[in-house]
């Protein structure tokens, strides 16, 4: 018997994939050219790529003026006129903020970044502390820096005839107000059968760290104060987006839980608040910020018109906050709750500690996009005339030193570039934030 | 709920709010260190900042002056740049001590908004400007025009008036900033741009092309321009309105920033009666003797004022016309200190 | 007994520690707040007006508006009241509104679709124009389309004349318009005629399909009737319509109709912008249809058009109601940013009114009710149709 073996022994080599399904033209004919309206889509879009992109590109770097000392420069020329951005920078950047004191715009810059940056970052260390310095630290250092400072409070309590309004006037009335305030802590604890004095103790701790504030911010550094008209440019646009985020999340927070609150009257202006602010345009909102305010308030009390505007922007921002919280907050299963209960913890202690933590993870990314709108939203102040960035390009267009006919042209691509980086930067680590957190219980 | 937001709001009301006792507007300011003072949002020659931010122009002047008289001193002062929608407002709402905007003298204003106008330091008519290319030398010619302007201003409703009164067609597009109705008229939006006649010369330094532009002879309106003041306090009322009259007898007299010092000893018993060398008139109105010297020397007289910012050797170029003296063939005219 | 008593009895709880008495007080801390709030704001504005001697109420409405608008629906002039003006300015706003949401709907779905589009290129170029768009404020892009394509367009007397007696300009874009004239009823007529046809033939179409199994083109031979019965009307009734065509007078053209940059500016920058939000909307909707839904189509037979058309979309649509809701609502809240580029909305017109009557808490207190009033009125309808689609889960 011969050996026949019907069984090969070995793999047959593999041949290569035909010629059709690898290599650029494969990928081509299965992405780009699969079927004839594939192909007529794909003509079309190349025709449309080279309508845009070609003279885009020559507008803004081939055929651009990049240096010069006036109009002259870029006059006569088909493309985008940097030279004039270069120009202009400085007011882009700090608007009018005096020339001499500009560093202080940047060092907040720099100490704004400097906190941000790490606590971005997940894996570095020290996140309370990062999160007491961005909400307490900073904003104060800030506050001192922009407007120089040195603050007088004429106290707000007494009436004037037992001590004339004065710097010991304040801090008199601060103190009765805080014994005031740490009585009432403490009956109310008492009352609760709770042991008063933590709760008077937590009092006096926060009203001493306002108080720590307020002295830094009366404290004279000797800096040149900066009135908030001469503040603009990116400079504004980040002063009311940031204002804007820190204020408006726990204010989100708040109402979310209003909303949600077994309180009908609590629950009820939570909904009317939410409801009010989503339902009319920001811009009404400034109007009324900048119209009616100074009508809301004693005659003899007047409101920094940038501080308008930011209470304005935050109020709004709040609403929209507290719709994407309460997102997170539903989608909480019923069991977290009842286990929190079960526990004996009470209501802030549930929320706080097992809550909160998991819902606000589930909404980062609507929380990111809330602030993405939020950012895009600042430009707004331009019309109740403030200057942001936009505003700060806008007004520059009447400069008659710089008008050429591309002027308009290079400034708002200009500004659209800073917007988008921003944003898009936001939006991307939105992404990734959700990546990470994703526990992977989604398909695909 | 509310513990959230307290700190933040009692902060911020805390750092921003001015405390202003009831006694009166002069007291409050002496008080205070400096006036405050409403101007426009950037218009060349009326009152305009720099890119340094320092402000200049009439407006801007004439609160100078008014600070000089107060404290001797025209640098006392901080601005406060206002559109036309909150210009009242402010002022109402004591966030500003004098609106110096070029704002009109209107009954209505005067009555109804609760303000006083101490005087009128420019008098100005509203003017059409369109582009030389169009041929047209009469806002007569104006039919069926695209005419840009600024919402919110008399200069909306005298529009509507000139061209219904003329029967000619037109087609009105406001906007919300000055900024904004330059940037339309120069891409060609409208063929004509109206405002005050002072403003279309002060904007059309930033057309451009300044020069393609003419403004038409046609005055269409009657806009008496000059500071306000709130009308609940009538004592503030006068010593604006009395620096305003300084500086026109100051002209009128020859004392300029220059000669100021040395015009103290002038025979004149009128110059020694405005510089305080004679009679307590500074004190009726709760001012230093010397208040109209130190006016003088902070920014000059009426005439020095109107040159150094608006007059025919600035960009600006406009002549004195009706802003002259009364002794000169114009209409400024100050009852005297005596 | 006595020793249950005592047991149910708890030692000494103060009523603090019922959480029903503390919700109680606490509500009644936050009602005293808001009380004591509004009383404020109310005894501040009183007395503020009254040191400013304005007068509240809405009298003013019935007085002469005396300034002109650009754009209006109903016939408006100087002599018009401010209430007119109003008016208007609430029309223009739900003109542009509406033609702003009927446009990004379907640039939205188009560009959604692509960019879940096997092809390559056209998924790339959906996604750049998805984060370049959603990313640069509205503002910008409504300044943009306004002041940059205004200074590319030419001047009145260099317009661009595309076919058809249409012009454009830096004034705005001039069609003819029809003119009817005496006679012309039987063309409305025949209009009416064609629709109601056209939905009896569907009727029966989808009957004859149940019964039967064959399509009928029902689009295709619906919209024949829709051109040619107007058409036939016409020539019976002796062509009794005719062109008034915009002819260059003076400054500008006269005649025809106008769409004012203003408008378009605002239109374009409008639909793009929420174009690129309703896309992503898009996307998710039908990426939460699951892709057995597709593979079952294909395997029943169907191609990719009818597949995505009555498989995914219908299921998607449940997704893409409720956010696409929201979006309807940015937009025409969006609309308001009209007043930077001087398009008379209700916020612009309204802004005038303030200005001139200093009337602030009454103008900004119309805003806020119109809308406010056009959410509640969108919404109920939004949800209306979101339930009427919910039907069909089963």
């Amino acid at each position: 018997m011969t050996d026949i073996s019907y069984v090969r022994k070995e793999m047959a080599p593999s041949q290569p994939a035909p010629a059709s399904t690898v290599g650029p033209v494969a990928w081509a004919r299965k992405n780009l050219f699969a079927s004839i309206p594939d192909t007529i889509l794909t003509l079309v879009s190349l025709w449309l790529i080279w309508l845009l992109v070609p003279p885009l590109i020559e507008f803004a770097f081939v055929n651009a003026v990049w240096s010069g000392e006036n109009r002259e420069a870029c006059i006569g020329q088909d493309g985008a006129c940097w030279a004039y951005v270069k120009a202009y920078l400085p007011q882009f950047i700090y608007g009018r903020y005096p020339d001499p004191e500009r560093w202080r715009v940047n060092l907040t810059f720099l100490l704004f970044f400097g906190g941000l940056i790490p606590m971005m970052i997940p894996s570095v260390p020290f996140k309370r502390e990062n999160v007491i310095y961005m909400l307490v630290v900073f904003p104060t250092v800030a506050l001192v820096l922009l407007t120089g400072g040195n603050m007088d409070f004429n106290g707000f309590l007494l009436p004037d005839t037992v001590i004339a309004p004065s710097m010991l006037k304040f801090w008199v009335d601060y103190a009765i107000l805080t014994a005031i305030v740490m009585a009432a802590a403490a009956g109310i604890a008492k009352a609760s059968q709770s042991r008063a004095a933590p709760a008077a103790i937590s009092v006096l701790v926060i009203f001493g760290v306002l108080a720590a504030i307020m002295v830094v911010l009366e404290i004279d550094f000797g800096l040149r104060p900066v009135p908030t008209e001469l503040w603009g440019g990116l400079l504004v646009t980040l002063v009311i987006a940031v204002t804007g985020i820190a204020v408006s999340l726990p204010l989100g927070v708040a109402l979310a839980l209003g909303r949600r609150s077994k309180m009908p009257i609590v629950r009820l202006v939570s909904i009317i608040f939410i409801e009010f602010w989503r339902g009319v345009p920001l811009i009404t909102v400034l109007f009324m910020s900048s119209v009616m305010l100074p009508l809301f308030v004693p005659e003899n009390l007047t409101i920094d018109k940038l501080l308008r505007a930011l209470i304005g922007v935050a109020l709004f921002a709040a609403a929209y906050m507290a719709e994407v919280i309460r997102g997170g907050l539903q989608a909480i299963p019923k069991g977290q709750y009842e286990g929190a209960q079960a526990l004996g913890l009470t209501y802030w202690q549930m929320m706080y500690h097992i809550i909160l933590p998991q819902a606000l993870k589930l909404v980062i990314p609507g929380i990111v996009n809330t602030f993405i709108g939020l950012f895009k939203d600042t430009t707004l102040v331009l019309i109740i005339g403030l200057f942001d960035l936009l505003g700060q390009v806008q007004s520059s267009f009447t400069d008659p030193n710089w008008s050429s006919p591309y002027q308009s042209h290079t400034g708002y691509l200009f500004a659209a570039t800073i917007f988008w980086i921003f944003c898009f930067g936001m939006s991307r680590y939105s992404v990734w934030t959700e990546r990470r957190l994703d526990t992977g219980h989604k398909k695909r | 709920m509310k513990r959230t937001i307290l700190p933040v709001l009692a902060s911020a009301a805390f750092a921003m709010v001015a405390t202003a006792a009831t006694a009166g507007t002069l007291d409050d300011i002496k008080a205070k260190g400096h006036v405050q003072c409403g101007v426009s949002q950037g218009v060349p020659g009326f009152s305009n900042p720099d890119d340094k931010g320092n402000w200049a122009g009439l407006d801007v002047d004439f609160c100078r002056a008014v600070a000089a008289a107060v404290f001797g001193n025209g640098d006392a002062i901080k601005f406060t740049p206002l559109s036309a929608k909150e210009r009242f407002t402010a002022l109402q709402s004591g966030e500003i001590d004098i609106l110096s905007r070029n704002t009109t003298w209107t009954m209505t204003r005067d009555t109804t908004l609760g303000l006083n106008f101490p005087g009128v330091t420019y008098y100005d008519g509203q003017g059409f400007m369109v582009r030389k290319s169009l041929g047209i030398a009469s806002a007569l010619e104006l039919s069926g025009a695209s005419v840009c302007t600024q919402t919110g201003t008399t200069t909306e409703l005298n529009v509507a008036d000139y061209f219904r009164a003329k029967n000619m067609q037109y087609e009105i597009v406001a906007f919300e900033k000055a900024d904004e109705v330059v940037q339309a008229y120069d891409a060609g939006r409208c063929d004509v741009f109206t405002t005050d006649a002072s403003g279309l010369y002060a904007h059309r330094l930033k057309m451009t092309n300044p020069d393609e532009h003419i403004v038409l002879p046609e005055i269409i309106s009657k806009e008496p321009l000059g500071p306000a003041v709130r009308d609940d306090d009538v004592a503030w009322f006068k010593v604006v309105r009395w620096v305003y009259f300084a500086l026109l007898n100051a002209e009128e007299l020859g004392v300029t920033q220059a000669n100021a010092e040395e015009m103290k000893g002038a025979e004149s018993p009128n110059i020694k009666r405005l510089l305080g060398t004679e009679g307590e008139f500074g004190p009726s109105v709760g001012l230093d003797k010397d208040w109209a010297l130190n006016v003088i020397k902070a920014v000059g007289n009426y005439g020095e004022i109107f040159n150094r910012n608006v007059g025919p050797d600035t960009p600006l170029g406009i002549s004195r016309g009706l802003n002259a003296l009364w002794t000169d063939g114009g209409i400024q005219y100050a009852p005297p200190v005596r | 007994m006595a020793i249950q008593e005592t047991a149910r009895t708890p030692d000494k709880a103060s009523v603090l520690n019922d959480p029903k008495v503390r919700g109680w007080i606490y509500q009644i801390v936050v009602v005293a707040l808001i009380v004591w709030f509004g009383w404020e704001i109310i005894t501040n504005t009183a007395e503020n007006l009254k040191a400013r001697n304005i007068a509240g109420g809405f009298g003013f409405l019935n007085i002469n508006a005396g300034f002109g608008i650009t754009q209006s629906l109903i016939t408006y002039s100087e002599l018009s009241s401010y209430g007119r003006a109003l008016v208007v300015g609430l029309l223009n706003t739900l003109l542009v509104a509406g033609l702003g949401v009927f446009f990004a709907t379907i640039f939205g779905f188009l560009i959604g679709v692509a960019r879940l589009s096997n092809n390559w290129l056209i998924s790339r170029i959906a996604t750049v124009y998805v984060e370049v768009l959603r990313n640069i404020p509205l503002l910008l892009q409504i300044f943009f389309w306004y002041f940059a394509v205004l200074r590319a367009v030419p001047n009145p007397r260099d317009s661009i004349a595309l076919p058809g007696d249409v012009f454009l300009n830096n004034r705005g874009l001039f069609t003819p318009r029809v003119i009817f004239e005496e006679g012309s009823g039987l063309i409305g007529w025949s209009v009416l005629a064609a629709i109601v046809v056209w939905i009896g033939i569907y009727f029966w179409a989808r009957r004859r399909q149940e019964a039967t199994g064959q399509q009928f083109p029902v689009f295709l031979s619906g919209l024949g009737l829709l051109i040619v019965l107007p058409i036939l009307a016409w020539l019976v009734t002796g062509m009794p319509l005719s062109l008034e065509t915009p002819e260059l007078r003076g400054f500008n053209f006269v005649g025809g109709t106008r769409i004012i940059p203003e408008f378009v500016g605002l239109l374009l920058a409008l639909s793009a912008y929420t174009a690129a939000f309703i896309a992503e909307i898009v996307r998710a909707g039908i990426m939460a249809v699951s892709h057995g839904q597709t593979e079952a189509a294909h395997a029943l037979g169907l191609r990719n058009g009818p597949t995505l058309r009555l498989v995914i979309i219908p299921q998607a649509l449940r997704v893409i109601i409720p956010p696409l809701t929201s979006q309807y609502l940015n937009l025409t809240k969006n609309s308001s940013l009209a007043v930077a580029i001087a398009y008379p909305d209700l916020v612009s017109v309204g802004g005038t009114v303030l200005n001139q009557t200093g009337q602030a808490v009454e103008v900004i207190g119309i805003w806020m009710a119109v809308y406010l009033s056009i959410s509640v009125l969108t919404s109920m309808f939004m949800n209306w149709y979101n339930s009427h689609i919910a039907l069909v889960e089963r």
